[in-house]
């Protein structure tokens, strides 16, 4: 049952980084390509520590909680380094499609 | 079951990290870059701990903290040297 679930939030967390770069990769203005990653990575970091946390609380007969340290590090800076890039991309006036609103 | 999905979830992250890399050489403008490189450093953590759910290890832990400090701290110099011209003043 255990490893049912280990190896979906390992899939989970996988599938979600490919989706995140490919949204990377594939959208056409940096302000859109701002939403893909910041918000599938830290989703597929999350599930693939989540994963790490259970296997090891699991195997090793304690509880492991070293690796909540970096799920939360990254929970925290992940909207701090996003807020920073659109702010220089703005700051330098980056040219963006049409779709893409302003106020 | 894990040791079968283990080699499915490396080959996606390698995936990733290589469209992450096609956006790092491509990216028309800087911004795109630092986000590419953010990016970059982000499926490196989840490589690390993946890497270490197959080799059963906790050794690698440390590594991953290290490596999402440091890529913070990089982030976030890179964004300030575009919004002030300088990092520290």
């Amino acid at each position: 049952m255990l490893d049912w679930i280990l190896a979906a939030l390992v899939l989970i967390g996988a599938s979600f980084t490919l989706i995140g770069s490919i949204g990377l990769y594939k959208l056409p203005d940096f302000f859109m390509r701002l939403h893909g990653p910041t918000k599938a990575t830290t989703l597929g970091v999350g599930a693939i520590l989540i994963a790490s946390v259970l296997y090891f609380s699991f195997t090793t007969e304690s509880a492991s909680l070293h690796e909540i340290l970096v799920t939360v590090f990254l929970f925290i800076t992940a909207p701090v380094s996003a807020h920073l890039m659109a702010k220089s991309a703005l700051h330098i006036k980056l040219k963006k499609v049409e779709r893409t609103r302003s106020d | 079951m894990l040791e079968m999905v283990i080699p499915i979830a490396f080959a996606l992250l390698a995936l990733s990290v290589l469209f992450s890399f096609l956006r790092l050489l491509k990216g028309p403008d800087l911004p795109d870059r630092i986000l590419a490189l953010d990016t970059l450093y982000i499926n490196a953590i989840a490589l690390v701990v993946l890497l270490g759910l197959h080799l059963d290890t906790a050794l690698y832990f440390e590594a991953a903290l290290l490596i999402a400090v440091m890529g913070f701290v990089g982030t976030i110099g890179l964004s300030k040297y575009l919004l002030r011209g300088d990092i520290m003043e």
